[in-house]
């Protein structure tokens, strides 16, 4: 049996990461009410703008000539995987889950024969699949210079991609992220988002005869590539608010698991003092009686 | 006699009331939205959107930067990159 200082120093080793888990815990849970306002808050703007589109796609036939981000470049030989991380741990299994849902879709891929290649955003899914992938990284986008990652840095990244995408560095782009539910409940998901997507049988047709200033083709040129940043804007958002959900779960855990196992600590304690100050007393009162 | 207006950015709903008129700074030219315009979509340049809350009231002025405009039966929603403080 372990001695009593070495039980006492474990029993106030727990107790100290039992602090720093309850710590964390707290500002997620004051974070996850700011994250998740703000999710809420770009759904208005991602939800009209899908709308316009699918108006105006239903509008337009796709030719030669209409943009590449709707047409697709004809191809679909290589497909970009934009997975999208947090930079920060003891987040539960929040990383690892996102993680897992891109690695399955790169195998699926793969295994059909096409070229995949990875744009990771965010410090902490860097190493698993630079482990696995290690020569299909295309590019790290850094956000750990920033608290939160934002609409400039949203921008910043569909710019990016929206010059690969006209080089002709891929065909198809998926974006991996994780979908906030609740706290409880985050979900990561993968969608398609170059070329757009756009389900056209949504399009509530008004039947009014609708002005362009200036005309379709324009305005969708425009549109497409904005749509891009709001997507991938909504996903940081999202991200955001689920790291914030998963790491307030799992601390809340990790406190408990170690409030436990304090206790149980407390008690092994108690008995091995109670024990030594037996065998004292025994030893004392057997050597009083042999006198 | 009321215009619904929606001014919207990526971050949040700037914007949701009724109002009389809208001035509207599109890509080729200025427009005014009143109650009853014909549905239109325009892309936006860098500009200053007026509200006039009621005829012949003051204009509150919002300096927004690119977007889009739409008029529908519903009202005028215009989506802005964003806004400036």
């Amino acid at each position: 049996m372990a001695s009593l200082k070495e039980l006492k120093g474990r029993i106030g080793s727990v107790k100290s990461t039992q602090k720093i888990t309850k710590a964390k815990q707290m500002v997620a849970a004051a974070k996850l009410r700011k994250a998740q306002a703000a999710a809420e808050a770009a759904r208005p703007y991602a939800e009209r703008l899908e709308g316009v589109m699918a108006s105006l796609a239903s509008k337009i036939s796709i030719s030669d000539s209409s943009p590449k981000l709707l047409a697709g470049t004809g191809k679909d030989d290589t497909h970009l995987l934009i997975v999208c991380n947090s930079d920060r741990g003891l987040a539960g299994a929040f990383n690892s889950n996102i993680v897992k849902a891109a690695r399955i879709k790169a195998q699926e891929l793969q295994d059909e024969g096409k070229k995949v290649l990875f744009y990771l955003v965010g410090r902490k899914g860097r190493p698993v699949i630079k482990r696995e992938y290690p020569s299909q990284i295309v590019k790290h986008f850094d956000t750990t210079g920033v608290k939160t990652a934002g609409f400039d840095e949203a921008k910043a990244i569909a710019d990016e991609l929206m010059e690969m995408f006209e080089d002709g560095q891929f065909d198809i782009a998926h974006l991996f992220y994780s979908e906030f539910k609740s706290a409880l409940v985050q979900e990561p998901v993968g969608r398609q988002i170059m070329p757009v997507a756009i389900d056209t049988k949504e399009a509530a047709d008004t039947g009014a005869a609708v002005e362009y200033e200036p005309d379709e083709e324009e305005i969708l040129a425009e549109l497409l590539p904005r749509n891009v940043t709001t997507q991938i804007f909504g996903a940081l958002l999202e991200n955001n608010a689920s790291e914030q959900g998963a790491s307030m779960t799992a601390m809340d855990n990790a406190t408990r698991n170690a409030g436990d196992l304090i206790d149980r600590l407390t008690i092994e304690y108690n008995r091995s003092r109670q024990a030594a100050i037996t065998t004292e007393l025994v030893e004392i009162i057997s050597g009083a009686e042999a006198l | 006699m009321a215009l619904h207006f929606e001014l919207v950015t990526p971050e949040k709903l700037v914007r949701s009331e009724d109002v009389y008129m809208v001035q509207v700074p599109g890509s080729e030219g200025e427009f005014g939205v009143l109650e009853g315009h014909a549905p239109m979509m325009s892309t936006i340049r860098n500009g200053a959107v007026s509200i006039f809350a009621s005829e012949g009231a003051e204009a509150e002025v919002i300096e927004i930067e690119g977007g889009f405009a739409e008029v529908s039966e519903k009202g005028l929603t215009i989506l802005a990159e964003r806004i400036a403080a």
